[in-house]
Formats: C-alpha cells, structure tokens, sequence
C-alpha cells in the first residue's frame, strides 16, 4: 500500500473508532471519553495495520500483545477489537450495562481479545513486563504494545515496572505514553507533574522516542523503528490532545469521565462524520 | 520431637515442581535466600525471575506471565505479599482467576525480633476475603510440601502461608495433601480444636494435657481455610459440642472467624478462640512472643477447661 493510501485508510479507521467511542459511551451515559479519544490513532495503527493478530483465534500463542494499561480508555481498545471482528458490533452499544461483556473496565475473562483485565491504573505495565518475559524464555518472536496514562504515570508501580523492563532488557515490549496532558483533576502539571517524562524514562534505562500521536504515519514508523530496537525496552512518548476529534470536547478536562449527553453525542457524531468516511 | 520451619519445604518443593513441569516459574522479591527459592534458583535460572525489592512490579509480572502458560510461584514475607501487593493480587490476580500461587514465608509473630513491621497478623483475614483466591496454612513441613507441589494441578490463585520458626514434624512423606480436606488428628468426644499452622503441634500438646484430666479431645488440622471443609467441621461439632480455634493469627477473620461463620450458620456451638486478639506483633524472640500473645498449648487447654465448665 502506497504510503497516501495506507494514511487515508488508518484515519478512516482511527474515525470509525472515534465515532464509536462517542456512540458507546453516549449510550451508557457514563464512561472516559476524553482519553479514549486521544489513543483512537494509536490503537487504529497497532490494530489494523502493525500487530500481529488474529480475530479469529484471539489465544493464538504467537500473536502481538496489547495492554491498555490505562484500561478506563477501553471504549477505544472495544471498538478496535469490534471492528477487527473479535465480537459483533452492536454488543458495543451495551457498554458499561448489566450483563454485557464490556464492563466499565477491561475484563480478559469476558471478552476476546483482552490482554489483562485492568483499569486500576499502574498494573499494565508490570504485566506486559511478565508477558514479554514469558516470550522471552519461550523462543517466541511475538512483541508486547501497553499504553500508559500520562497521569497513569504517578503510580509508583509504573517505576517499578520500568526498572524490571530495562534490567531484563525487554526488546519485545513497547510502551507508549499517552500524553495528553489532563487527568481527573486538572492538568497533569497542576495535579502532580510527570514531567520531564523523556528524561525520566531514558534515565530509566529505555530508548525513548517521540512523535505526534495523532499523525497515522508518523505513528506507524515509529513503531517500526521501535521494533528495531536490541537490549532495551522501547517508550513511545505521544503527544496527544484529550478529545481529539470532536472540537467541544478537546482539551476539556471534564470528559475525561463524563459521557456525553444525547444531544453532545449527536453533535459529535455529526461533526465525525463531516471529517471523511468512517463509520456511521 | 523433630522440627523443621514450613519455609524449609518451599525451596525442595520448588525443585521437584522445576522436574516435572516445564512451565513452573518462580518470582522473589530480594528475599530468595530467606524464602528458600534461591534452590529453584541455583537449578533453573532460566525460570526464576528476581523482582527486587518490589512486591507491587513482581505480582503485575506474575499475572503477566501466567496469561502465556506459566504457573507462577511468588515468594516474599507474608506481610509484603499480602498487604504491599494486596492490590495486585486482588485486580489482577484473583480478579481474572490467573494462574499465581502465593507462598509467602515469615508469616505470624513468630518472625520474632524484626518485630512488628514483619510480622503479619491479618494476611488470612485479607486472603479469604477475595473471590477466586484458595487460602491454605499448613501444619508443618510435610503438609507444606506436599500443599506446594498439589497446587501446581489446580488452575488460578492459592495461598500457602509458611513460616520461618522450626515446628514439630506431624505427617510424613508419605502424606498426601488434599485442597478443601480438614485432616483428624486425633479422636475425641469432649471438645474439639480446631487448628491451622503451628498451632497444630500446640494443640496436640494440648490434647494429652487434656487427656490426662480425663477430656476427650479431637484435633482438626484445617489446613485449607478456603475452600473450608464444612462436613468435617460440623461432624466434628456436631459431636463434640465444645470448639477451640487456635491460630497465630488475628481471632478477626482467621480460622476463629472462619469456624464461627460455618458453625452460627449451621449448628451454633459454644466456641473459644485463641488467637492474637486485635494486637500487632512485637519484637523478642518466638518462644516470648507465643507465650504473650497467648498461643501456647496451656493457652488452649485453659479455654478448652473453661469453655467446657461453662456448660
């Protein structure tokens, strides 16, 4: 695929995950629409374009691995698998409901495709730490992709865990930092600043690697280069914008976790619709 | 009688699990020498995994790696394990049924000199309390090895909680441990102790002392806490009508807890529990400190004497 051809198809599908993402959560009346928007390329670009996966056999013992740490972002993780056909698509409009398969956070017993049941924030890493390990003492080729909260970040476990990946020179685990600057309580810097996250994570022991995490190809060749990387772990800093996509809800601390109302989820969907094909 | 610590079982255990299967990996938190998995260590360091000093980072790790086929065995002392990491355990372990076995050592108060800080009281109160998790405390070392080795067949968490003070040997080599299965000791029809962990080889103590007052008493070792085995409990009580709890453990949500939930349920029974009584640990050394605490042999013949005089 040349590389136009290949954009327009990853921000097709990055749309189809914002419009979903928007739909379910509008549906539920609650769940992280904020952050689920600011991974929407990301995940797009992993899931149909750089992981090796297969819908069809989700436990295939070969496969890539993606952990979404910050699991409050699942509408975004949902709507990937839903569209890469590891469930139907109308179970997506069940989040966060009585007996549906999406709880409000990432359950690996209840839906295929699952990784690591999470959403207390801090516990992704960690594990995608033994999942890399495992390969490791396995001989299996398969990589390890988790993605990290920029407030995730305050979580001592994420410190911990960044010590273990680089003292065990996992270079078959790519962490990625959704940094978007804004959590529950205000921004990042006010709350309890992270930065400088480059600095910290390298003197940490890993490669960082910086890119605009809302330009597909960018995206896309940055995981590439990632996984050229021998004797360290990789961290993608991404620097993103909370609520990408749908201009009322950009930089808006507060749908970080409040779903829109009927109306907003109109607006938005509206507005997605407006930016190219997608879903609808 | 010959002692030997159950943390002593936990390092050869880990050997033979190494042999048999592939798939064991053992984790420790810069404790591998005090927990005995430096042996797995030294055999298969392929397959052990050294965390640091960090209990939170090695349980995340574990569930990690059991979602690609490991059976994962963590070490650490009780009270990290279990209160440190409790989280972990809860959200990413039991949650998802994933395939952990806790062993932590150095549990209870007989730790002994590094005192309170060390000294765990509570880990069996937070371990029941979580769906999913199997809580076992076996008697001494040949229960420990034989829960050890049984629990890699059976799928998701378990507890195994062991110590580091040298107890009396109660089984043998031959014993065989069964998940879910309270082991009679000893017969008896006047009152029943129940018993976990050291408390055990008390309790057998204090049977003859009981005997030679002419009291019949039965000793259960109830190894497994979780699942509990409530036929043997109730048959028990259901004879005896008199029950004594011993454990090195809080009366609040351990064994005492535990009997006292199945018997008020099924047959109210009058019931004593020896046991620390809402108190943390302290320094000095394991001998001094069951004594203050009140978990001797004497301790439970004295409650046993007084329950049965109340009736």
């Amino acid at each position: 695929m040349d590389r136009k051809k290949l954009r327009q198809f990853l921000e097709e599908k990055a749309r189809v995950l914002r419009w979903d993402i928007i739909k379910m959560t509008g549906e539920a009346g609650s769940g992280h629409p904020g952050g689920s928007l600011s991974a929407a390329d990301i995940v797009a670009v992993l899931y149909f374009y750089h992981m090796r996966h297969r819908p069809d056999n989700p436990k295939w013992p070969d496969r890539d691995r993606f952990v979404l740490s910050k699991g409050h972002a699942c509408p975004v993780l949902y709507a990937a698998l839903a569209e890469c056909g590891y469930f139907p698509r109308e179970i997506l409009w069940t989040l966060r409901k009585f007996n549906s398969i999406l709880q409000g956070h990432p359950d690996m017993r209840k839906v295929p495709g699952v990784e690591i049941s999470s959403g207390s924030l801090g516990l992704g890493l960690a594990a995608a730490n033994g999942m890399a390990l495992a390969g490791k003492m396995d001989g299996k080729d398969y990589r390890v992709y988790v993605m990290i909260g920029d407030g995730e970040s305050q979580e001592g476990v994420v410190w911990e865990a960044s010590m273990f990946a680089a003292h065990y020179k996992l270079d078959n685990l790519v962490a990625i930092l959704d940094n978007n600057g804004l959590q529950i309580d205000g921004p990042v810097s006010q709350v309890m600043e992270i930065q400088p996250v480059v600095d910290k994570w390298r003197a940490f022991g890993w490669r960082v690697l910086e890119i605009d995490g809302h330009e597909v190809l960018d995206i896309a060749d940055t995981l590439v280069e990632a996984d050229k990387t021998r004797g360290q772990p990789t961290m993608i800093v991404a620097h993103t914008i909370k609520g990408k996509g749908v201009s009322f809800m950009e930089n808006v601390v507060d749908f970080h976790g409040k779903a829109p109302t009927k109306e907003q989820m109109e607006e938005a969907l509206k507005e997605l619709s407006k930016q190219g094909p997608g879903a609808s | 009688m010959e002692k030997k610590a159950t943390r002593q079982a936990y390092g050869e255990a880990l050997l033979e699990l190494g042999e048999r299967y592939p798939n064991v990996v053992v984790l420790d938190a810069d404790l591998a020498k005090s927990t005995t998995s430096i042996k797995f260590a030294k055999a298969f360091p392929e397959r052990f995994v050294e965390c640091g000093v960090a209990e939170q980072s090695m349980m995340g790790t574990a569930a990690g790696l059991a979602t690609a086929g490991k059976i994962c065995y963590t070490g650490s002392f009780a009270i990290f394990a279990t209160q440190r990491a409790l989280e972990m355990v809860r959200n990413v372990i039991a949650y998802s049924n994933l395939n952990v076995k806790f062993c932590p050592t150095h549990a209870g108060i007989t730790v002994g000199a590094d005192g309170s800080s060390h000294q765990t009281v509570e880990d069996i109160a937070l371990m029941r309390a979580i769906p999913n998790m199997r809580v076992v405390v076996p008697a001494d070392y040949f229960e420990a090895k034989a829960a050890i080795k049984a629990v890699a067949e059976i799928e998701g968490p378990v507890f195994i909680r062991l110590g580091r003070l040298p107890v009396p040997l109660i089984f043998d080599e031959h014993y065989e441990f069964k998940l879910g299965r309270a082991v009679k000791l000893k017969e008896g029809k006047d009152v029943t102790i129940f018993a976990i962990g050291l408390m055990v080889g008390e309790s057998l103590e204090a049977a003859t002392t009981l005997a030679e007052e002419g009291i019949e008493t039965e000793v259960i070792d109830v190894s497994t806490l979780k699942p509990l085995d409530t036929e043997v409990i109730l048959g028990s009580a259901a004879k005896t009508h008199a029950v004594v709890t011993a454990e090195e453990h809080s009366i609040i949500g351990g064994l005492g807890s535990a009997i006292a939930e199945c018997l008020s349920e099924n047959l109210p029974t009058p019931m004593r529990r020896v046991g620390i009584k809402d108190r943390f640990g302290l320094s000095g050394a394991p001998e001094e400190l069951l004594k203050h605490y009140g978990l001797t042999s004497e301790d439970i013949v004295r409650e046993a004497k007084d329950l049965l005089q109340r009736d």
